[in-house]
């Protein structure tokens, strides 16, 4: 049998035919192929055969006894499930009716009587050839199927940790926040967090990083340690944003940054500080007016800018208890329809028109996205966030390290901030850092950092800067306020601000004296503190907040100087 | 056209392709054929049965090279679905051409006595 096909691999061959003449003939030139050989008379023996012995290919006559060749296929190809075994049918059937219920059976091929030999080995090494890549195909899509879980497994894996460190804020917790992410949106490279400041404002950050799956995951975790550790510690935003920004410009690839929308609500001061790098426009919601403020991307993403050229400049904007800062990524507005057309801003601007309950605002967008395009995309992040009054202030818990054994307890520091470094440097997460090495008083380290911070403010921004804060009065005048603070932040060249601490024991615990000088001109002190306590203006309420916080307040010199006192009981 | 009965170059054919096992397969073939001519003879009224018979028939004397019998055993296969003809006759035709052919294949037999 030199002159055959060379045969590739013996097989093994079930031979169905009930002609014991035939039967002999096939099998002998099979044998002489190289394959070994089974043989049925039948198609039930065919059928019970086949369970047995799994040969790897069937020739099948078509009219046989008992039960014939096409319904012993039919069961064969059912038994061999994903497996190709090639049915060839023995048949000297001409009518194409036959052929074709051959076919249907599930046959694969034909082998004509007479039989010719040459033609019988070339048939069966094509369907051993069909039947190889069938099982590479099979095997194949196992192993696709296999690095698929692997890879799932992983993301799920590396979403259980990353949830732990980005659930650590109140991104769940608060009642003012709503959002829609997808649960695996951080493998799409969104990303959302939500923390309180000492305070009690609250940070929120919405970035979204290039590329998709886990490249576009692994920055999420630095941004949000760094955001969660800062925004304990009390720091603002532009040193939040220096950190992340150096933080992302270090580790991440060129070809990898992050846009973010970065911004501090303060129910106290009624205002939003927002910083956007890249992202869509959110909006600010004045629900009084209606009117929508848009919060444009002026800087460049994070991550992509050396330290020098970063720009951490932020714009603050007033709110109103009820007003509602509304940030989206931008799969909302590239969402596509059949004709590659994007949903756009506008289309997302007559949503907004034509909501009625601001509560279903989410609702009424995503339904304008499905009619839109008709199926959901899974980068699709939204957040919402309503300032509400009352939040009760927060101390920052998880930062103390030590057991308490060694607190301080007398002693005083004094500093002095000069022009250089008021321009740029924020000193109050450190002096609360500080403040906080005394037990007794984190407790009220919330009251103690919102004191803090009023007054260190009124100190920069009366007092060494000279603004009037009866500019607030008017979202205009806000405006203005900020804009004249910048300008002259920058041409500062003398002026200080001196910070002085002390602390000391008393009988039933301590006490500690925070006193903050500033080189301004002072203001009359009668006059201001003749105002009644009020809460509903734009201007003055840092001061009826540190006289509602802190124990004893005194301005001495004019007003160039101020005084705070904060006792606590001893520690049981 | 002259009617070819055995085709020699089909069993010289064979006899390549079967080896020692030739002799065996011409008397599987001879007792085969034997008990399907008895078949037929009994289902004369039956057009379905002869159909059927005569198709596994014209399989293996086609295989075979009895080339006037497979043609027979073709006609009586087609003509059994129309079943207007008379089928008796065609049985006939191949009951005789059986006995024709019969006689070759016990020579060609001879040749490997054992």
């Amino acid at each position: 049998m030199s002159n055959l096909a060379p045969v590739l691999e013996p097989l093994t061959i079930l031979i169905a035919e009930d002609s014991a003449a035939d039967l002999l003939l096939l099998s002998t030139i099979i044998r002489r192929q190289g394959h070994q050989v089974l043989t049925a008379t039948h198609g039930a023996q065919a059928v019970e055969v086949f369970t047995r012995e799994r040969p790897q290919l069937v020739l099948m006559d078509a009219l046989m006894p008992v039960m014939d060749g096409f319904e012993a296929a039919r069961r064969i190809k059912q038994l061999a499930g994903e497996a190709l075994v090639p049915i060839i049918f023995l048949t000297s059937l001409r009518e194409s009716e036959a052929l074709a219920q051959c076919l249907d059976a599930g046959g694969d091929d034909f082998l004509p009587k007479p039989y010719n030999p040459l033609i019988l080995a070339a048939k069966i090494n094509a369907m051993d050839r069909l039947r190889r890549l069938q099982a590479t195909v099979l095997q194949q899509r196992d192993l696709i199927a296999k690095h698929h879980n692997y890879l799932l497994h992983e993301q799920r894996a590396a979403k259980a940790v990353f949830d732990k460190v980005a659930h650590s804020g109140c991104i769940n917790a608060a009642p003012n926040i709503r959002y829609l992410q997808s649960p695996y949106a951080l493998f799409n490279g969104d990303l959302l967090l939500a923390a309180y400041t000492p305070s009690g404002d609250m940070h929120v950050l919405l970035g979204d990083f290039t590329g998709h799956g886990l490249p576009a995951a692994v920055g999420a975790m630095p941004l949000a340690e760094v955001f969660y550790g800062m925004t304990a510690k009390g720091y603002g935003l532009a040193q939040t944003l220096r950190e992340m920004n150096a933080k992302l410009k270090r580790i991440l690839p060129v070809d990898m940054f992050c846009c973010a929308t970065l911004m501090c609500l303060s129910a106290e001061r009624r205002v939003v500080e927002v910083w956007n790098g890249g992202m869509p426009e959110g909006y600010v919601h004045e629900v009084a007016t209606g009117k929508r403020t848009p919060l444009v991307s002026r800087h460049l993403p994070l991550g992509v800018l050396s330290a020098e050229r970063f720009n951490d400049s932020t714009e603050v904007w007033p709110m109103a208890l009820g007003d509602r800062v509304f940030l989206l990524s931008d799969g909302v507005l590239d969402t596509a329809d059949v004709n590659d057309q994007l949903f756009g801003a506008e289309r997302l601007q007559q949503v907004f028109a034509a909501n009625r309950e601001p509560d279903r605002l989410f609702e009424d967008i995503e339904q304008a996205l499905a009619a839109f395009r008709g199926q959901a995309r899974d980068d699709v992040s939204m957040v919402e966030i309503t300032l509400q009054a009352g939040e009760p202030l927060r101390a920052a818990e998880p930062m103390y390290a030590d057991s308490g054994q060694s607190c301080p307890l007398d002693w005083s520091v004094g500093f002095e901030f000069r022009a250089q470094t008021l321009k740029s440097y924020n000193p109050l997460p450190y002096l609360l850092q500080l403040l906080l090495e005394i037990h007794g008083l984190r407790k009220q380290s919330g009251a103690l950092y919102s004191v803090m911070a009023e007054l260190y403010s009124n100190a920069l921004e009366h007092g060494v800067l000279g603004l009037d804060s009866g500019l607030k009065l008017d979202a205009r005048g806000f405006a203005e306020y900020y804009h004249q603070r910048n300008e002259r932040l920058a041409q500062l060249s003398s002026g200080y601000v001196r910070v002085h601490v002390q602390v000391v024991p008393t009988p039933t615990g301590g006490k500690m004296t925070l006193r903050i000088d500033d080189s301004g001109p002072g203001f009359d002190v009668e006059q201001v503190l003749a105002r009644p306590l009020d809460v509903n203006r734009l201007s003055g309420r840092g001061l009826s907040l540190v006289r509602q916080l802190s124990s004893d307040v005194r301005w001495l010199d004019g007003g160039r100087s101020v005084c705070v006192e904060f006792y606590w009981e001893a520690l049981a | 056209m002259a009617e070819i009965h055995l085709d020699p170059d089909v069993l010289s054919g064979l006899q390549e392709v079967m080896e020692s096992e030739y002799p065996k397969l011409l008397d599987t073939f001879l007792d085969d054929s034997q008990k399907r001519v008895e078949a037929l003879r009994k289902s004369r009224d039956d057009a379905k049965a002869l159909g059927r018979i005569a198709h596994s028939f014209k399989g293996s004397s086609g295989n075979l090279g009895a080339v006037r019998l497979a043609q027979l055993c073709q006609r009586l296969e087609v003509e059994s679905v129309g079943s207007t003809a008379d089928l008796g006759a065609l049985v006939d035709q191949i009951d005789h051409e059986f006995a024709l052919v019969r006689p070759m294949y016990e020579s060609e037999r001879e040749r490997f006595q054992l």
